[in-house]
């Protein structure tokens, strides 16, 4: 099975790497769109800022072509930003478009809380999303972000909490997002992204 | 559904070894960062801190190969810092696989130094480290390891570094450090209470109730201690559970 993680200079790959090598799969990095070619599954990694990484992936030519392998159906996981660009837009920069895969607008989370919300917390499960299978639902998990989502055009499987719900897990069909880090999150994290594999080589059959 | 506190194991090193000291002074080896890593990774630590507190120069390639083998150990989140001077000294720790980069004395020389680096890394990837003694009615901010006084006041300091774009404040108690006396709720709550952002306090963990203190009087976020857990004397499931049973929220090992 060939994973593709897009690689765009910022982010936190080698992390993600390491966590897929410790499952036993073996990941390429795509820093172009040929690089996509042929993948059975797609990471999208990601901390930093929206509007940096959207600049990004235009520069190296992704855009459309993350589109397209969404919209063909490829298995694809965007993490923590990753999850964020597959928004329409994000307020952390407003000028700059995402993915648009859902038409929603990213938001900052209200102030009322310590921000960035940095930690572990727990989900909400509005359905039973196939990433958590097996993970006992108090389980927690490692986040560190300012912005979030507060929906996903039906799309949100999970949520937390940290001064307003946010969309913390969505999934439709082949595509999921996590606002956590899966990669940071001991063995729940482990146990989602053993998850995300089986999605991703079920489809591939 | 809350946000858990966070209980954090700080390994000093010299570059390459684990080192301990009381004060700053007087180190002697305390093991191999990466052994110590990957038990803490294993037993439910929340997050790990590697710094390097004799930061020259000459030793920095080491300390970026130290990172390297602490990060290959974790599935948990890493901080790394010391003697970080500049946006390059920041980049190299995060490319060598920490999420989080701590600046300490060249934050004070030029501030802007956050704003540049939160641009870049994110504001979540920068912690800014403060060591504060007790001055009278105020704490005041040393740099270089602790030995510089600064005559800035460290609370004041925290809100401005803040503003500036740190995302985080690691906060060492030098009049706590090494002395096993419990963390200084007092100046952890000072500065909690005016940040926006978490704060870890660190310096004079020994026993659980200093934790449930610095939780609950100091209102922090996070604990930090490094000889307590080095030697045994506190293991991270135990405390885990006494903090839990007391109504602090933790990831309670599973």
């Amino acid at each position: 099975m060939k994973i593709a993680l897009v690689e765009y200079g910022a982010g936190n790959l080698p992390s993600v790497e390491r966590a897929f090598a410790r499952l036993g799969a073996e990941t390429i990095r795509a820093a172009d769109p040929e690089k996509l070619t042929g993948a059975d599954a797609i990471i999208l990694p990601g901390v930093g800022h929206f509007g940096a990484l959207m600049r990004q992936l235009d520069s190296q030519g992704m855009i459309a072509s993350l589109r397209g392998k969404i919209a063909a159906g490829i298995p694809f996981l965007g993490i923590c930003l990753g999850l964020q660009a597959l928004f329409a837009t994000s307020e952390e920069a407003p000028d700059d478009a995402g993915l648009g895969v859902f038409p929603n607008r990213v938001a900052a989370l209200p102030a009322t809380e310590k921000l960035p919300h940095m930690g572990w917390n727990q989900l909400q499960r509005a359905r039973a999303p196939h990433l958590l299978e097996g993970i006992s639902p108090g389980e927690y998990f490692y986040f560190a972000h300012s912005f979030a989502a507060t929906e996903a055009s039906g799309a949100s499987t999970a949520t937390c909490v940290h001064g307003a719900r946010f969309v913390a897990l969505l999934e439709r069909g082949n595509l999921c997002g996590v606002q956590f880090h899966p990669e940071k999150s001991g063995g729940a994290g482990a146990k989602l992204l053993s998850n995300f594999l089986r999605l991703a080589s079920r489809a591939a059959q | 559904m809350t946000l858990a506190r966070r209980i954090i194991p700080c390994l000093d090193t010299d570059g390459s070894r684990v080192v301990k000291g009381v004060q700053f002074i007087h180190l002697r080896d305390a093991g191999d960062p990466a052994d110590l890593a990957a038990r803490y990774n294993q037993e439910g630590a929340d997050e790990l801190v590697v710094l390097d507190i004799a930061a020259s120069r000459d030793h920095r390639p080491t300390f970026l190969e130290t990172i390297r083998r602490v990060a290959a150990e974790l599935a948990i989140p890493l901080t790394a810092g010391g003697g970080v001077r500049k946006l390059d000294d920041g980049r190299a720790i995060l490319r060598a696989g920490a999420d989080k980069v701590t600046v300490n004395t060249a934050a004070i020389h030029r501030p802007e130094l956050l704003t540049e680096m939160a641009a870049e890394f994110g504001s979540q990837a920068v912690i800014l480290a403060i060591d504060a003694r007790r001055a009278g009615d105020h704490w005041e901010a040393y740099v270089r390891g602790g030995h510089d006084p600064t005559g800035l006041d460290a609370v004041v300091w925290a809100k401005e570094g803040v503003a500036r774009g740190a995302g985080e404040i690691l906060l060492t108690s030098m009049d706590r450090d090494g002395t096993r006396s419990g963390f200084d709720c007092e100046l952890t709550a000072a500065v909690s209470d005016v940040v926006s952002v978490p704060v870890i306090a660190s310096g004079g963990a020994d026993t659980p109730q200093d934790f449930l203190e610095v939780f609950e009087k100091g209102r922090a976020d996070a604990a930090l201690a490094a000889s307590i857990f080095h030697d045994n004397l506190q293991g991270f499931a135990a405390l885990k559970r006494y903090l839990a049973d007391r109504g602090v929220p933790m990831r309670v090992w599973t």
